[in-house]
């Protein structure tokens, strides 16, 4: 049984509805009275059909949802931080440095380069800029993407390409807690092998992760436990 | 000689009690523009109507006054202001600046230092040093108020970034006191370091703006510059053609249709004390391709003589 | 994560009388700024942003509720608490928008001496301060003037002869010559060709973060609050509808103008 002392991550009645006010307030019910809980060195799969809530869910626990009902609480610098109340600068501070996040989608700032970006993490953290571009030149190097690629912003990358800056960008820092949002669902069968040994590693070194695996090998790799979103589909 | 039909130096008391107030204030607040109720003179504006105000509030009986203009006694508008003050007032007027009590000058210092019992009233033109660089009248108000004088530096800056050097000539904007920002009036930037701590009281009148400020005896007052661009004084490579004299302003005269230069001393009552001493300059004419090429100094009596 | 709030606004509106009757351009509005943060404010014309950012910046007084800064001492060492600008001097406040503020406008022309040289325009604020030596004046123009990545051989030219952009940028230069912690940006740039505005933009985020700027800036371009702003604040009608994380407020917007203002984006 895991203690207290290693619970990262957790939601306490956590609900989500969206309101669409341009449809006359149309309500849709994503999910309800969700309790998580995530603890080091776990790695939680999200499971359930595609529109059961999944990413919403994910994106609730990074605090870029707010929730209708509940709470999410991350383990934060020794103290617990309620991610639904908080304020901007700290959700801004936990997610710098207890957080990472590897988004579904990348959204770039344009014009800035590859290896900035992944290694933008990094400075936020204070690290120097020589250092932090050598990491993010090694996860690169590690995620096979080639160094000519390095110089030039993502933005007219490949699908496949994209994903593997969004892991470097969201897995550099090393932080607590680790959000995974599809990370293989544009890669080669070498390069989800590359991946799932990353996330391995991560676990490895006491990270708490969540993730949505939409394939059944990657997540039979790297899941400890698996979550079924769609159970909670309906309001209580 | 006095005309009976005016009041002693033309103005009413009650005037002249007016700006003797305003003179007080500006006495007690060196450098600070003061308003005051500027009075119809029988002077057109632009002809010292502000020197001639101040003069006249304060001219007695007792007092000898000189009047100068661009350093010259025999000038049209100091010849005009002395006859003036002769006719309202009977006062006795002199050209030896030693002699004089008040000094009303149009555009310079005399060279001979002042005394403590001596006033020099100047006639100014433009009292706001930042006219030009800040039109409005509200701003400048508040400028002076809260010290904010960045703006004459960058004007500074400017012209030393576009013409190498600071390049005003006249009217150089001095700090006095280490308070307010004053426009000395259009004397040479040469006569600037006469005004620092000069015995004698400094008043300024500008007729048309409606302004007056004053410089009391022994105050700090420093041209602006920047710390790797000094100020620094005009000199001239050559003397007094009659005089012999280095140290003075010296007026460029043209003398014939050739472009032949005379130098001579501006201040003619110094010009002359020095004659009179046995100072005897060059008198020559500096021909237009000397005057361009090395520098032409008599020196032999005049530096010996001149402590 | 406890630091000194840096600009506090309490309840800040502004009236202006219309056939009779008072009309808010800009009521109830509150927020708190820490140092580093940058906070977009967002609305549509005649929200009242632009009046919110001329009472935040003192230009205008405030006819309900008061604007509160963390005004330094002169020395510059330790934080005074919060102080209500409506109870400043003007002195002080001309001083502190001389020097720990800064004031982008979105017409370079309002927000430089058009009639002094680029170099110049970034002195001024040193030599307001008393900065005396030309060469030290030129060396920081010119090392500003690079930061900000325009052509050093133009120190000397009139800003008249700048593009738009280089305008914006020597506007910005002389903003942060005297390292301000809050700068406030009226539209900074719109008004300016796409790529111009994306090489602006980029600027900014740099500078924001290299030297922990605080920044209110308004825009209507929901884009460019997403690119520079961690926090935003939705303005319609002079009230603010939402404020909160700028990608909260963007991915999932709750008030129905925010979700109006949102789907309305255009993006190519």
């Amino acid at each position: 049984m895991t203690t207290l002392m290693n619970l990262a991550l957790e939601t306490t009645s956590l609900s989500k509805t969206f309101t669409l006010h341009g449809r006359g307030g149309l309500q849709l019910h994503v999910f309800s009275g969700i309790d998580l809980a995530v603890h080091a060195g776990e790695c939680l799969a999200l499971t359930g059909h595609s529109g059961s809530g999944k990413s919403s869910l994910l994106r609730c626990l990074y605090g870029n949802y707010g929730a209708t009902g509940g709470d999410v609480r991350i383990q934060h610098q020794g103290e617990w931080v309620s991610l639904s109340k908080a304020e901007p600068r700290d959700v801004y501070d936990v997610r710098r440095r207890t957080m990472g996040y590897v988004s579904q989608f990348l959204r770039v700032i344009p014009r800035v380069s590859t290896l900035d970006i992944v290694a933008d993490p990094l400075r936020r953290l204070g690290v120097s800029a020589e250092e932090a571009r050598a990491r993010a030149a090694q996860w690169l190097q590690r995620l096979n993407l080639h160094e000519h690629l390095w110089h030039l912003p993502p933005a007219t990358f490949s699908g496949g390409e994209q994903q593997r800056v969004n892991i470097a960008h969201g897995m550099i820092a090393d932080s607590p807690v680790l959000l995974l949002d599809e990370p293989t669902a544009s890669l080669d069968a070498d390069n989800r092998r590359v991946v799932v040994e990353l996330i391995q590693a991560a676990r490895a070194k006491g990270c708490a992760i969540v993730g949505i695996f939409h394939d059944d090998e990657v997540r039979n790799a790297v899941a400890t436990r698996c979550f079924d979103v769609e159970q909670f589909k309906n309001p209580l | 000689m006095i005309d009976s039909n005016y009041n002693f130096a033309f103005l009413d008391e009650r005037t002249k009690k007016r700006i003797r107030r305003a003179l007080l204030k500006a006495v007690a607040v060196p450098g600070y523009q003061v308003p005051f109720g500027s009075r119809e003179m029988p002077f057109a504006y632009g002809w010292g109507t502000g020197g001639v105000q101040i003069t006249a509030s304060i001219i007695g009986r007792a007092d000898v006054l000189k009047v100068i203009d661009q350093g010259a006694d025999d000038t049209t508008n100091a010849v005009n202001i002395r006859r003036f003050f002769a006719r309202t007032t009977g006062v006795k007027t002199t050209e030896k600046t030693a002699e004089a009590t008040l000094i009303q000058t149009r555009h310079r210092i005399p060279e001979l230092p002042l005394t403590a019992s001596q006033i020099l009233i100047y006639q100014v033109p433009l009292p706001e040093p930042l006219t030009k660089l800040e039109p409005s009248r509200q701003e400048t108000i508040k400028m002076h108020a809260l010290s904010e004088y960045g703006l004459m530096h960058v004007r500074l800056y400017e012209d030393i970034a576009q013409l190498g050097a600071i390049t005003r000539a006249y009217d150089y904007p001095v700090m006095v006191n280490e308070r307010y920002l004053m426009s000395p009036s259009p004397i040479p930037k040469f006569d600037n370091p006469k005004m620092h701590m000069n015995p004698a009281l400094q008043l300024f009148g500008a007729g048309r703006e409606k302004r007056l400020y004053a410089i009391p005896p022994y105050t700090p007052v420093r041209s602006l510059d920047f710390e790797d661009h000094p100020f620094e004084i005009q000199r001239w490579d050559h003397a007094c053609a009659l005089c012999g004299s280095v140290d003075s302003y010296l007026d460029e005269m043209i003398v014939d249709d050739e472009g032949s230069r005379l130098f001579v001393c501006s201040d003619s009552d110094y010009c002359e004390e020095r004659r009179d001493a046995g100072h005897v300059g060059g008198q020559q004419a500096v021909h237009l391709h000397d005057a361009l090429a090395t520098p032409v100094i008599n020196s032999t009596t005049t530096l010996q003589e001149a402590a | 994560m406890k630091s000194q709030v840096l600009l506090s606004a309490r309840q800040v509106g502004k009236s202006f009388v219309h056939q009779g009757q008072p009309r808010w351009a800009c009521r109830g509005v509150s927020f708190d700024l820490y140092p580093g943060e940058v906070l977009a404010v967002v609305g549509e014309s005649g929200s009242g942003k632009s009046t919110l950012l001329r009472l935040l910046a003192a230009r205008h007084a405030c006819d309900e509720g008061s604007v509160h800064y963390d005004v330094q001492t002169e020395s510059g060492n330790e934080p005074t608490g919060l102080v209500n600008l409506a109870g400043m001097s003007e002195a002080r406040l001309r001083w502190l928008a001389r020097t720990d503020w800064g004031f982008v406008e979105q017409h370079a022309r309002d927000g430089l001496r058009m009639n002094v040289s680029g170099g110049a325009n970034i002195g001024e604020r040193l030599m307001a301060l008393g900065a005396r030596h030309y060469e030290n004046l030129r060396g920081e123009a010119i090392a500003w003037m690079q930061r900000v990545e325009l052509d050093t051989g133009r120190i000397d030219d009139l800003p008249a002869t700048y593009s738009g952009g280089m305008q914006q940028r020597l506007q910005i230069a002389r903003n942060l010559v005297t390292h301000p912690r809050l700068v406030f940006m009226d539209e900074p740039t719109t008004g300016l060709d796409v790529s111009v505005q994306a090489r602006l933009l980029d600027l900014l985020r740099e500078l924001v973060d290299e030297l922990q700027l605080a920044a209110v800036v308004v825009t209507h371009d929901l884009a460019v609050a997403r690119l520079l702003a961690q926090r935003m604040l939705v303005m319609k009608d002079g009230c603010v509808v939402e404020q909160g994380l700028t990608d909260r407020l963007l991915d999932d917007p709750q008030h129905p103008y925010t979700q109006l203002l949102v789907s309305s984006v255009l993006t190519p």
